[in-house]
């Protein structure tokens, strides 16, 4: 441990990671909105929300994108498929966003 | 049968009916419509809370060739039967393009009254 240490205090110029940098590697904490905010009760009426949820193609988008907890992605998820029935969302689409 | 009534009347559940109508309906014929099912969810004892008309909208994708329907929301206390039979009724009127039929639960009813107060503030 000794020589290391010396090492990493001796040659300034030769590149050693023995202690790990600090570049940033993860962006900030995801967190489910609907938890946070207090949201009980997911619309499907409210197609301008639910947009949120889903990507250019109209597919809904992986928790491990969004945060959102479990319990409400599936809400989300039912909530869509209602609004995707009564037309208000599109089942395939392109650019819609 | 009284019994039958009572048991019934105890337990209504609270349902939200969203349809669309076909938009080459006139207004009249659309009022004419949702009075007839309104009538209907009466008749068979449900008790309307209240109705809204979104009036003609774009659809997100076309249903029977048609990219735009009258939408209409119903939002009704009524014991589990009237269900079936509703949506039979539903599935009869050639005017109907598509209909949703939800049963909300004690968060969606709270969201239900808070926004119908906002609805009422804005108009």
């Amino acid at each position: 441990m000794s020589s290391i240490d010396q090492a990493g205090k001796g040659n300034q110029g030769e590149i050693r990671y023995l202690t790990p940098l600090d570049i940033a590697t993860k962006d900030k904490k995801k967190y489910c909105m609907f938890k946070r905010s207090g949201i009980k009760y997911l619309d499907y009426k409210d197609p301008d929300f639910l947009l949120r949820f889903i990507n250019e193609q109209g597919k809904l988008l992986p928790r491990r994108l969004t945060g959102t907890s479990l319990k409400f992605q599936r809400k989300v998820s039912v909530a869509v498929k209602r609004a995707r029935h009564l037309a208000l969302l599109p089942y395939q689409a392109d650019m819609l966003k | 049968m009284y019994f039958c009534e009572q048991f019934l009347i105890k337990y209504m559940n609270h349902y939200e009916a969203v349809f669309i109508l076909n938009p080459v309906l006139s207004d009249d014929q659309v009022k004419e419509t949702v009075k007839k099912f309104e009538d209907y969810l009466s008749k068979k004892g449900a008790e309307i809370i209240s109705v809204e008309h979104w009036g003609l909208k774009k659809l997100a994708y076309p249903i029977q060739n048609k990219k735009s329907g009258f939408y209409n929301l119903i939002d009704f206390k009524a014991p589990p039967t009237v269900i079936d039979s509703f949506e039979i009724e539903l599935r009869r009127d050639e005017r109907i393009m598509r209909y949703l039929n939800v049963k909300l639960d004690k968060f969606a009813d709270a969201w239900s009254v808070k926004r119908r107060e906002r609805n009422t503030k804005k108009a």
